[in-house]
């Protein structure tokens, strides 16, 4: 089905602002206990894409995040990989190469990343060149131009564009609704409900690249919508929520939250993701202080 | 109609706010006839953790202010102590102390504070070093504070003992965790109040009410605590391998009597030396 077709009956679903403050302030009131936090960091910190995202990203710096993806913490037993690097398209060669022989993806955003300013050509071969460089996953943001305009099927027809694509190579796709530049709770919803009709493998929430990143509030919006979309087709959609999200005891609510909503089948680096570049030592920190008991500090953790 | 007394909610001082304590737990403080004074919070150790993360992230902010810049606040400080001291030595005569001994406490008080004031533009002066050297280069010692430090009060003059703990502390661009005198422990927050109004920065100067005994091994095992100083007897007492464990300086101030000491900012700064090559007038072209 086309976007036209898909958007036949749309409907807008209101968001309860007060309910979803409320069940965020019961999340994070909750105590957890230890070994659930132990359990949850590990969680945690296997669902993190390691992201840069600069204009100064150079090869070797690539290669140092790939070796800290790969080797978070080696005085640790036990710790695990992250899920994924997210680079620059013209990095992935790079990162690949370093990420050979583990299990860590390599994810590029893409479509004009982060305005989504450009024609749908420019999107297609920057998406074909990041998965020809080796992309396992594809970051690509929707067009908010449009989106605020209310041009929907624009929006949702270069999803499915983009969609087509990368599932012909095999390859995952992320849409990234960049949140903050969209307006409310309800306008959050809507482009939500928009990008699961094209059945992408995960929603984000943010580029990372404007001051207002992810939130809890909006995260769970997210997670509704993804919760009544497989109810509705059967569809599995992935969540990640990108920017912003520094310390290990938020990463905790989020995955509460996720648990909440949708239930342990999302509890894997499958189906959630961080996007974060500080959040890692911060779970690494709280992972330490849970083994030895003795509370860390940044100095003994590698930056980057 | 009688009127209710509105009795002062003791809290704990972190990041320039005042916090409860996140264990909701507390104890009780009574006059001489077993009157209650007020509850304090019992801090945990939860809550050191919160002022050593405030307190790191205030310390380079403070460290980078000129040294007259720290000295004027902690004069302000002093300013602002003494004009609310008639509160203070009612808030300590409760306590059962004599008025006479409290007076003069506060006087002290105030004087620690100008003392360690004058000394913030004058220490790295008096202390740093040029030493000799064999080949035609300067070589330089000079003192940079240590980061972040847990101090802890002593039990008895309340006041005196705790502004004598944070006062070399911060003087040397440290941030400091304090733990306050446990049973008369009601002028410690409201010297806080004065903090709070006296342009220090929000995490410079965190105050905690508690349990010693409770606090000390999360104090000496805190890894990003740079030192300890305590005027409640030897800290180290069993302690050794948690204080170690990063390396922390570790000073009993107990036994020295003296407040007017510049050697104990010393006791919170490390020594960085330095190479530098002698440039010679003749080298530079002129010019000097």
């Amino acid at each position: 089905m086309n976007a036209a077709q898909l958007l036949v009956g749309f409907k807008p679903t209101p968001v309860d602002l007060l309910g979803v403050n409320d069940r965020i302030t019961r999340i994070k009131s909750r105590s957890i206990k230890s070994e659930a936090k132990l359990q949850g960091l590990q969680m945690a910190l296997n669902m993190i894409d390691l992201t840069t995202l600069e204009g100064a990203d150079t090869p070797n710096k690539v290669r140092q995040l790939c070796y800290k993806a790969m080797h978070p913490h080696d005085q640790m037993n036990g710790i695990p990989t992250v899920a994924a690097v997210c680079v620059f398209p013209t990095l992935v060669r790079t990162a690949k190469e370093a990420l050979k022989g583990s299990n860590v993806k390599v994810a590029a955003v893409s479509t004009y990343f982060p305005s989504g300013q450009s024609t749908i050509e420019i999107k297609l071969r920057e998406t074909q060149y990041a998965i020809g460089e080796g992309a396992d996953e594809i970051d690509m943001v929707i067009s908010r131009r449009e989106f605020l305009q209310g041009n929907f099927e624009y929006v949702l027809d270069q999803i499915i564009q983009i969609k087509q694509l990368c599932h012909k190579n095999k390859v995952r796709l992320k849409v990234i609704l960049e949140t903050g530049e969209i307006g409310s709770l309800d306008e959050v919803r809507k482009a939500s409900d928009i990008a699961l009709l094209a059945n992408p493998d995960f929603i984000k929430t943010s580029t990372g690249k404007i001051g207002q990143a992810a939130n809890m509030q909006v995260t769970l919006v997210m997670l509704q919508a993804i919760w009544d979309h497989y109810q509705k087709t059967g569809v599995q959609v992935g969540m990640k929520p990108a920017g912003g999200i520094s310390d290990a005891k938020s990463a905790l609510h989020y995955l509460m939250i996720v648990k909440e909503v949708l239930g342990p089948e999302w509890l894997s680096n499958k189906w959630f993701r961080f996007g974060a570049s500080r959040l890692a030592n911060d779970v690494l920190m709280q992972l330490a202080k849970q083994e030895s008991g003795v509370y860390q500090a940044p100095q003994y953790f590698s930056k980057d | 109609m009688t009127r209710l007394n509105i009795q002062k909610t003791y809290k704990l001082f972190i990041g320039g706010k005042f916090p409860r304590t996140e264990s909701g737990r507390f104890y009780s403080i009574n006059d001489s006839k077993g009157e209650l004074i007020a509850n304090m919070c019992l801090s945990s150790r939860k809550d050191f953790r919160n002022a050593v993360v405030a307190a790191r992230k205030a310390q380079s902010g403070w460290a980078e202010k000129t040294a007259f810049n720290r000295s004027q606040i902690l004069y302000r400080l002093a300013e602002m102590l003494e004009t609310r001291s008639k509160s203070f030595v009612d808030e300590m005569v409760l306590l059962g102390l004599s008025k006479r001994k409290v007076e003069k406490e506060l006087e002290k008080s105030v004087d620690c504070l100008v003392y360690y004031a004058g000394w913030c533009d004058k220490y790295t002066a008096l202390f740093s070093s040029v030493n000799p050297t064999a080949s035609s280069h300067f070589n330089f010692s000079v003192h940079e504070p240590t980061g972040v430090v847990a101090a802890i009060a002593p039990e008895v003059s309340p006041l005196l003992g705790l502004i004598s703990v944070i006062a070399p502390v911060i003087t040397g661009g440290n941030s400091v965790v304090v733990l306050a005198s446990e049973k008369l422990a009601t002028s410690s927050i409201s010297f806080a109040e004065v903090v709070q109004n006296s342009d220090v920065p929000g995490g410079v100067i965190n105050i905690l009410t508690g349990n010693l005994a409770e606090l000390a091994p999360h104090m000496a095992s805190h890894m990003d605590v740079n030192a300890i100083v305590t005027a409640r007897g030897a800290l180290i007492n069993g302690l050794e391998n948690e204080i170690v464990s990063n390396v922390k300086r570790n000073y009993d101030w107990s036994k020295s009597i003296d407040i007017h000491n510049p050697y104990k900012i010393l006791d919170t700064q490390e020594v960085k030396t330095t190479w530098h090559p002698v440039q010679t007038s003749a080298a530079s072209g002129g010019g000097y």
